[in-house]
């Protein structure tokens, strides 16, 4: 019943779409306005219907309506009630829903928040976004159906991976999505602007928000994610190169490029093919990366899919949306000529290698990540890329970013001077290296090169950030406090990693009960392991008293979970967190009755880098709601 | 040639320098890093390498493993059902490792034809064979 609710609340949704995409595109070439006018009852519309659908699958999981396939793979009666919840996306199809679901959301938005655009304008942007969701919704519908039922109603279901239990990751992957797809905004207005074969100052207001807010949820996305893997897996690092991982980094990176590309077109009304280029790269890099996680073509722990069928459709899909809007874009870009030109020294040249910088590090991790995918493809050998290939690539070309990054916000719009710029920073740079230099000489021994550049960079750029953003304290911009405050947090992801990644101490060992392992002042005394039954698994849970100075810091519980719906163990990590150091115990195996072996870790500075990024997520959100562009240009029309 | 042509030539002459650069070294890693995939058949028949990282996967044989009593070393054996191979690892098994699981470790082989592993990976879920490792065992199957 509720089954078919679902279903069929999926195809009227799928009609909508259709609506949406065909009339209000055919009525702007038309000028009927009518038609045009109906692009937002027909969203709404699409919305509500989505809604439902998502509602009915909700509502099947937190009634154990097992007659559904999904709801019976994912869920099971003794789940605890919020991972009923985010069980709903916690698995191939019901993700692809809330996908879905999300565009729609972004429609509406957009329907909601540009009622002062030109009407042919939205018509075609919200045409756009009804294509993309076709392609979504007959997938759903054909390929990966949430509303599938089974033939016979099981009496329990399986259940949701253990590894996913948990609060963090409930909302990865909404948060992820919300930022995914809500690069599909600045697509639209890009092809709309490829057809109109116009791009101006106008423009980039409309699309500048939109591109902040996808971006800030993308990085809180993956800033979840990050953390997650961090005190989830239990291998107690921040990022792995995991395919997975580098299909959510490379809209983000592209996504940061597009944010300064488009700064260039508003102040200076250049780089606007560019510009709208990487409008649509960043959205093609969102397609592709929910191609390579939902098509099963990649070894992760996130890849569930493994109907060949969906990943063919997925790649199809993807070919079409890259190579029609590709087309369209060698075809139109030509109209839009750049024609304000620039100095060597100064802000439009700092962007530019900003985005060199950008669209490099990009190839590489693409590179990385798709390279064995292809060799596979073409039955050349299996092979993988490990870690130190991306940390030899990247760290170097991170650094001449940063670099840019410091000195670029100092520097002058069309033209600026050396000794001006550097009369103007001197003082910074030295309080920059001496921040980076002398103090970690002071209390972080050995003295590593890579860990002193990173942190005078990070030091120049939070510097030259704040004194930015103090040079409009009169009067705040939304806009340059957002920009600062977010390269404030990048600032501070860069120490946080130029840190950790040097100055953390890991080691595995075998303790008995009551040995104790010293480590960096800390001394990790274990007491022993007791057991006990809790909801759906049962635990082993160990117990280590944590003291420096002879004086005890903590208790540290790290557990061993056996759930009872599967056979397998999942280690729960104990971790003291705190601003300048995590302590971090995981358990590992029993080794006789009264040793297990342990995996100890001290990392300084690691939650440094969450912070940073919710930093960076929090400027790009604060930019989002400065009106002063849309104002200005008003007033100057 | 006017100086703002000359500029913008050197500014465009930097980048491509820059960009090729980078170009060069990050291919330059790329190869160095690389990592093959190869069965325990592959290793047997001499295929792969000695000196350079590689991957090896393939089932856990049963009764296989072995702890050191006072260090994290182990031995385990690695299948492909016709060939198999003995791995040594130092450190903490991953949750899902256990005989007969499907794994895949990271590691160089020895003169004495041991794959000393830096890293064992098996998957977080039960039902779930890495595809390099479903390959090679499909393949020998259909040998036999």
């Amino acid at each position: 019943m509720i089954a078919n609710i679902g279903q069929y609340s999926l195809i009227f949704a799928l009609l909508m779409a259709i609506y949406q995409a065909v009339i209000p595109m055919f009525c702007s070439f038309k000028a009927q306005h009518a038609g045009m006018a109906s692009a937002r009852y027909l969203a709404s519309g699409q919305f509500v219907f989505l809604c439902i659908a998502f509602a009915c699958l909700m509502y099947a999981f937190l009634t154990n309506d097992f007659s559904i396939k999904y709801v019976a793979s994912t869920s099971n009666r003794s789940l605890p009630l919020i991972y009923k919840i985010s069980g709903v996306w916690g698995a191939h199809e019901g993700s692809l829903l809330l996908w879905a679901l999300i565009l729609s959301l972004w429609t509406v938005a957009v329907c909601l928040f540009s009622r002062d655009l030109p009407q042919v304008y939205i018509a075609r942007v919200i045409s756009v976004m009804g294509f993309i969701s076709i392609g979504f919704l007959v997938f759903l519908l054909l390929l990966s159906n949430p509303f599938e039922t089974l033939p016979f109603i099981p009496d329990d279901g399986r259940s949701l991976n253990p590894l996913l239990q948990d609060p963090g990751l409930a909302i990865h992957p909404p948060m992820l999505y919300m930022g995914y797809v809500g690069f599909s905004v600045a697509f639209a207005f890009a092809i709309a602007a490829l057809i109109a074969g116009k791009v101006d100052r106008l423009w980039v207001s409309w699309v500048r928000p939109w591109t902040n807010a996808a971006w800030s949820f993308l990085t809180v996305g993956i800033a979840l994610g990050s953390w997650w893997a961090y005190y989830e897996l239990g291998w107690g690092g921040w990022w792995f190169w995991d395919p997975v991982e580098n299909a959510s980094l490379l809209p983000w990176l592209v996504g940061i490029a597009l944010m300064h590309s488009l700064v260039v077109t508003e102040k200076r009304d250049a780089f606007k093919a560019w510009t709208v280029l990487l409008a649509i790269f960043s959205f093609s890099l969102s397609l592709l990366g929910t191609f390579l996680v939902r098509s099963g073509v990649l070894t992760s722990v996130h890849a569930f899919a493994t109907d060949p069928a969906r990943g063919l459709y997925i790649l199809v899909f993807l070919l079409i949306v890259v190579g029609s809007s590709l087309l369209l874009y060698a075809w139109r870009s030509p109209s839009l000529k750049s024609t304000a030109g620039f100095s060597l020294l100064s802000r439009e040249t700092g962007l530019l290698l900003n985005n060199v910088f950008l669209l490099t590090i990009t190839a590489c991790v693409l590179l990385g990540t798709l390279y064995p995918l292809i060799l596979d493809a073409l039955n050349a050998g299996k092979i993988s890329v490990g870690p130190p290939y991306f940390n030899t690539v990247i760290v170097p070309l991170a650094l001449g970013m940063f670099l840019i990054m410091s000195v670029g916000l100092a520097v002058r719009w069309k033209n600026d001077s050396f000794s001006r710029l550097f009369s103007s920073l001197k003082l910074l740079i030295l309080l920059a290296l001496i921040s980076g230099l002398v103090l970690p000489a002071l209390w972080l021994t050995p003295f590593n090169l890579y860990s002193s550049i990173g942190l005078s960079l990070a030091s120049l750029i939070a510097l030259v950030a704040i004194t930015t953003a103090y040079k409009y304290k009169t009067k705040p911009l939304a806009s340059v406090w957002g920009g600062s405050i977010a390269h404030i947090g990048m600032a501070i992801t860069i120490a946080g990693i130029s840190i950790t990644g040097v100055y953390s101490s890991e080691k595995d060992i075998k303790l008995n009960f009551g040995d104790s392992y010293v480590m960096n002042d800390y001394s990790f005394k274990f007491i022993g392991v007791s057991q006990q039954q809790r909801a759906n698994y049962r635990a082993d849970i160990g117990l280590l008293e944590v003291s420096k100075d002879g004086h005890l810091i903590t208790l540290m519980k790290p557990e061993k979970r056996l759930y009872d719906s599967k056979s397998e163990s999942m280690t729960e990590a104990a971790i003291d967190a705190g601003f300048f150091r995590d302590l971090f115990v995981a358990l590992g195996e029993p080794l006789s009755a009264n040793s297990w072996s342990l995996r100890i870790y001290h990392k300084p500075f690691i939650r440094w880098i969450w912070l940073g990024a919710l930093l960076m997520a929090l400027g790009a959100a604060l930019a989002v709601t400065g009106k002063r562009y849309s104002n200005r240009v008003t007033h100057e029309k | 040639m006017n100086t703002k042509r000359k500029k913008r030539l050197l500014a465009i002459v930097l980048l491509v320098a820059g960009v090729s650069i980078a170009a060069y070294l990050a291919l330059q890693s790329f190869n160095e890093n690389l990592m093959y995939f190869y069965s325990p058949s592959d290793i047997k028949a001499g295929k792969a390498p000695t000196n350079h990282l590689f991957r090896v996967g393939g089932l856990v044989e049963n009764n296989s493993l072995i702890r050191q009593e006072d260090s994290l070393m182990l031995k385990f054996r690695v299948t492909d059902q016709a060939e198999a191979i003995s791995v040594q690892y130092t450190g903490i098994l991953p949750d899902l490792f256990r005989e007969g699981q499907g794994i895949i470790a990271r590691g160089k082989l020895n003169k004495n034809g041991l794959f000393i592993a830096e890293e064992v990976l098996a998957k977080h879920d039960e039902n779930y064979m890495p595809p390099e490792v479903a390959d090679s065992l499909k393949m020998h199957n259909k040998a036999q």
